[in-house]
């Protein structure tokens, strides 16, 4: 049985760890509303690229010679996997889902005979598949002393992918990332970067007839669509990290709630347990006192 | 005198100017060219130059942008940019900045032909601003 004062130190350590926890559930809210404001402003952006893009496509899906960002290398022997993960735990299931969805893909692609290979974007990610596949890791980018998401991070990975593609070091590129769909409802995504999955696929001859008369492109369709291609990529990534950025302050306020009420119930029932006990104690000593006054 | 239309400068980050203007000046890949209301619709790529916009209020707005495309249409004129600066903001050391990034990118070994393009003409308007820069 514990002593008194050892439950009284437990209480007063469960007590810290709460005011901790809740503290950090009030930072990962302040954060979350900014992460959210930040990929609010990101939209238009992206939607504008993707209207684009989606017509440029309509026009040049028709002729050969495409870029293999949009058509493919014409095979799928080797994937890459983008896992964007945070650089921080305490948040929930967060990173441990979208290891889980990128870890599954992998599995699936290795049984198929495919090569696999990996870009870990964020600590977690690296670290929670660095067992199974710490071989397939091929690059690991380090966001930790990032304050606030640019469009250069998301560009300098950009650029990386480029040239590994460009150096034939894979043919399919999937982004796994965590969509952000309420602060308590967090999606583990996978989305093809390369080739682009663009919204429009090939269009009738009636409508791209039209839109050929609509538009006029500079320099020529095809300059614009290797060029827009290639910033896509970046844009993509872009979202999906401040998808993630938000998704992984939403996980951590809710992990941070539960964390902090489950410290306050602790409390309740450890105070419970050493005033009973401190009443037993009482009682004892009284008894003592009054046997031991009755026996004279 | 034509009406106005619909101008927006948008970032990947964030939307930087939406205002209705009477004309625009936009570096176009092949050579810079004025929007006015009612333009043929283009989709153009844009290297890195000075947007002049002339607000409907009066007065102009030019605004370093390095490299990106626009898609005009007969109301509206949207230019996609990654980096945007504001001229009028901008100081002789923001430039000197740039200017070195825009160095580095010559001077490094695996840039390629289009970035090396790219970073050149990007040098040539920062040492014509850094001339007009206060």
């Amino acid at each position: 049985m514990a002593s008194l004062k050892d439950m009284r130190v437990r209480i007063a350590s469960v007590k810290a760890t709460r005011k901790i926890t809740k503290a950090m559930q009030m930072v990962a809210a302040a954060k979350l509303r900014r992460a959210q404001d930040a990929a609010q402003a990101a939209r238009p952006y992206a939607e504008r690229m993707d209207k684009v893009l989606g017509s440029l496509n309509k026009r040049v899906t028709n002729k050969d010679g495409a870029s293999p960002l949009l058509v493919g290398t014409g095979k799928d022997q080797t994937h890459l996997l983008v896992v964007m993960t945070a650089e921080r735990g305490l948040c929930g299931g967060f990173n441990g889902n979208i290891a889980k969805l990128a870890r599954a893909d992998a599995n699936r692609l290795t049984r198929e005979g495919k090569t696999v290979k990996i870009v870990a974007v964020g600590k977690k990610g690296a670290d929670n598949l660095r067992r199974d596949f710490g071989k397939n890791i091929i690059d690991r980018v380090d966001l930790k002393s990032v304050k606030n998401l640019g469009f250069v991070n998301a560009e300098s990975i950009g650029d990386k992918l480029l040239a590994l593609f460009e150096a034939g070091e894979f043919d399919i590129a999937t982004m796994y990332f965590s969509e952000f769909k309420s602060v308590i409802a967090q999606k583990p995504t996978a989305l093809q970067l390369i080739p682009a999955k663009l919204p429009e696929e090939k269009a009738t001859g009636a409508t791209a007839t039209s839109a050929e008369a609509v538009n006029e492109y500079e320099p020529s369709e095809e300059a614009i669509l290797g060029f827009l291609l290639k910033r896509n990529i970046s844009t993509q990534l872009f979202r999906g990290l401040l998808e993630n950025a938000a998704s992984e302050q939403g996980a951590r306020m809710s992990a941070m709630d539960n964390a902090t009420r489950n410290a306050g119930d602790m409390i309740n029932k450890l105070t419970i347990k050493f005033n009973r006990q401190r009443q037993a104690n009482i009682t004892r000593e009284l008894i003592e006192i009054i046997s031991g006054a009755e026996a004279l | 005198m034509a009406g106005t239309f619909k101008f927006e400068l948008v970032s990947p980050e964030r939307v930087l100017v939406s205002a209705d203007v009477e004309e625009v000046l936009v570096p176009g890949e092949d050579g810079d060219f004025t929007v006015l209301a009612g333009h043929a619709p283009v989709i153009s790529t844009l290297r890195p130059g000075v947007i002049e916009s002339k607000p409907s209020g009066g007065g102009v707005t030019r605004i370093f942008i390095d490299g990106g495309f626009c898609e005009v249409t007969p109301t509206s004129l949207t230019v996609l940019a990654e980096k945007a600066h504001d001229i009028a903001a901008m100081d002789k050391k923001t430039i000197a900045v740039q200017v070195m990034a825009a160095e580095a990118v010559l001077h490094s070994s695996d840039a390629t032909d289009e970035q090396l393009r790219a970073a050149h003409i990007a040098i040539g308007h920062l040492k014509w601003l850094d001339s007009q820069a206060n």
